[in-house]
């Protein structure tokens, strides 16, 4: 148990780096081929959030962005759709319009992100006005800064007023681990977040390496894992950034059925956050069914 | 030299250790990720060395390698591809005793090695000179009836699949040096019974500043290989260097799914075959419609 500045408590229990390693080898060693490799295919497809979160983002592109989530591969009609659509909150509107009715999700990035720098007042207003302009989805990221300096009531009291301006949109809680240092500071974030009301939990906002790493994911699936058996309730989980090809995506759904179980073989309680893992998961998927390897040039941007 | 000392040590009550020759894909030489090998034989049959039997997955990482370096080694200059090729040329000249001796291994003649080596430096100079040439000499302005600037350059085709002849070094250095000096990159297939020039050459390529992934070399069995490289919607043209009019046919009939271009090259002796002709059949003709006048 460790008691912060402001007195509260956060009991984690601490992590064995090299175990950790250790285990995430031995899950990577696993060899999915054949139809169980095309079912993880389709299940790695229709949890994918696809996202663009850059400077330079136009209604234009997040148009262009909607239509390849609504419809993945032209020649492929039957693929299922991804869960969600993630970009910045002035878009949230544009992307809202653009997937009506199509049962994809529009998520959207808020509390100043990536940095998560600015007046909570101002983080507040930023995620009711994604949750007004339509956001399903919230992904805020938690004020590193703060937590490593041990102000953990802090960081609690942030996300539980965060979840409050959500209303009935759902919360993904950006922990950003690559500035955490370590897996123990992981795993306490990780806690602290499932506690203060995060539907999801995720790794990074792809602004910063490293990311996604498998062993900071086998630790926060291990968090949610515990609070499950402690209050019986579902956390979901959201691996970000660095993720690219179809091989890691397989990784990852190997290492979430091993420690959460079949439940979160689905896209309401796991997801990946990536850009270009959907075009190398279409391939796998054409180069599995046609026998002949694939080009990039022949999917969509 | 090295490939006698099996035979040596077997004489001297030991056990020999055959060197694994490793294969050359993008600048590192890992071996097959298959893991398995064959044996190159002397001529007599004994065995020399290891070689690696590369599988489908390893001509796709050597796709992948290929294709990464292709932009980068197109957007050098013309100029910068002739000084590299130069290079690779001072290299294998360097190193001209040890071919001499790996061509004698497999049953060549010294003189007949020595010239093998001569030529297949003579043939890196050739396609160094010709580098910053070839598009000089087949560029062209068009005449048309309209009020237009018409041009036509050539491109680099991009990624080319290269099916090694049998001559194991001028052979391999003749198919693959035209194909770099117009800026495509390359995954060749080593299949003839002598692969132990063209995997070191792959030595020689890794200290002559070629930059990683543009030749990329691949020793193991053809009917392997070769299906899957045809097949490859990300190789953009297959250069096939066999005799056997079979062999070209199926590769032809694999390489249909995206129409790449297919260059048959059915020599058995590589002496004469140089020429800007072998640049310019693995380039993309581009033409431009420019507006003029007022």
């Amino acid at each position: 148990m460790q008691l912060s500045p402001s007195g509260a408590r956060v009991e984690s229990p601490p992590i064995d780096a090299v175990g950790v390693e250790e285990r995430v080898a031995r899950l990577c060693s696993r060899s999915i081929k054949k139809d169980a490799k095309l079912q993880a295919l389709h299940l790695t497809l229709s949890m994918i959030d696809l996202t663009t979160l850059e400077g330079a983002d136009s209604e234009g592109k997040v148009r262009q962005l909607c239509a390849k989530a609504l419809q993945l591969h032209a020649a492929l009609p039957e693929l299922p759709h991804v869960a969600a659509v993630c970009v910045y909150p002035a878009l949230v509107g544009v992307a809202k319009r653009a997937l009506e009715g199509s049962g994809i999700n529009v998520a959207s990035v808020a509390t100043s992100f990536p940095a998560g720098q600015a007046p909570i007042e101002i983080k507040l207003l930023e995620v009711r006005k994604a949750v007004e302009a339509g956001a399903d989805e919230v992904d805020m990221v938690i004020s590193r800064g703060r937590f490593l300096a041990g102000d953990f009531a802090y960081t609690a009291d942030e996300i539980a007023s965060v979840k409050e301006a959500c209303g009935e949109a759902h919360l993904k809680v950006i922990l950003e681990t690559g500035e955490l240092g370590t897996l123990d500071a992981v795993r306490r974030a990780s806690d602290l977040a499932m506690r203060s009301g995060a539907d999801f939990i995720k790794t990074s906002t792809g602004k910063i390496k490293p990311a996604a790493t498998m062993p900071v994911v086998l630790v926060m699936l291990e968090a949610i894992r515990d609070h499950y058996l402690r209050t019986g309730e579902k956390i979901g989980m959201k691996p970000a950034g660095g993720i690219s090809t179809a091989k890691d995506a397989i990784r990852h759904l190997v290492m979430v059925r091993e420690t959460l179980g079949q439940d979160w073989l689905d896209p309401d309680l796991y997801r990946f956050g990536a850009s270009s893992l959907a075009n190398d998961v279409l391939r796998q998927i054409v180069k599995q069914r046609s026998g002949i390897y694939q080009s990039f040039d022949d999917f969509s941007l | 030299m090295s490939e006698q000392r099996p035979a040596a040590a077997a004489a001297a009550g030991r056990l020999p250790v055959l060197k694994t020759h490793k294969v050359y894909v993008g600048g590192k030489f890992p071996r097959s990720e298959s893991g398995r090998f064959d044996r190159a034989l002397a001529p007599d049959g004994t065995p020399i060395a290891n070689i690696c039997r590369c599988s489908r997955k390893d001509v796709r990482d050597a796709v992948t390698a290929a294709r990464a370096a292709q932009a980068g080694w197109a957007g050098r200059t013309a100029y910068n591809r002739g000084q590299i090729l130069y290079r690779i040329a001072e290299m294998l000249e360097g190193r001209s005793g040890q071919f001499e001796a790996l061509l004698t291994a497999g049953g060549a003649t010294s003189d007949e090695a020595a010239a093998e080596v001569q030529a297949a430096v003579d043939r890196l100079l050739h396609y160094a000179g010709w580098t910053d040439k070839f598009q000089q000499v087949f560029s062209s302005v068009n005449p048309v009836a309209t009020s237009h600037f018409n041009f036509s350059i050539l491109e680099a085709m991009g990624v080319i699949g290269v099916l090694a002849p049998a001559s194991p070094l001028l052979g391999l250095v003749s198919s693959i040096a035209p194909a770099i000096a117009g800026g495509n990159t390359t995954v060749a297939l080593v299949t003839g019974s002598q692969p132990l020039p063209a995997v070191t050459f792959g030595e020689v390529l890794n200290s002559s500043d070629v930059p990683g992934g543009v030749v990329n070399i691949l020793t193991g069995r053809r009917d392997e290989m070769l299906a899957p490289l045809a097949a490859h919607r990300d190789v953009d043209a297959l250069l096939l260097c066999s005799p056997d009019p079979d062999v070209a046919r199926s590769a032809e009939i694999e390489a249909v799914h995206n129409l790449k271009r297919v260059a048959v090259r059915p020599h058995e002796d590589w002496t004469d075959v140089q020429s800007p002709y072998e640049i310019t059949d693995l380039q993309e003709v581009k033409t431009t419609w420019h507006p003029i006048g007022s």
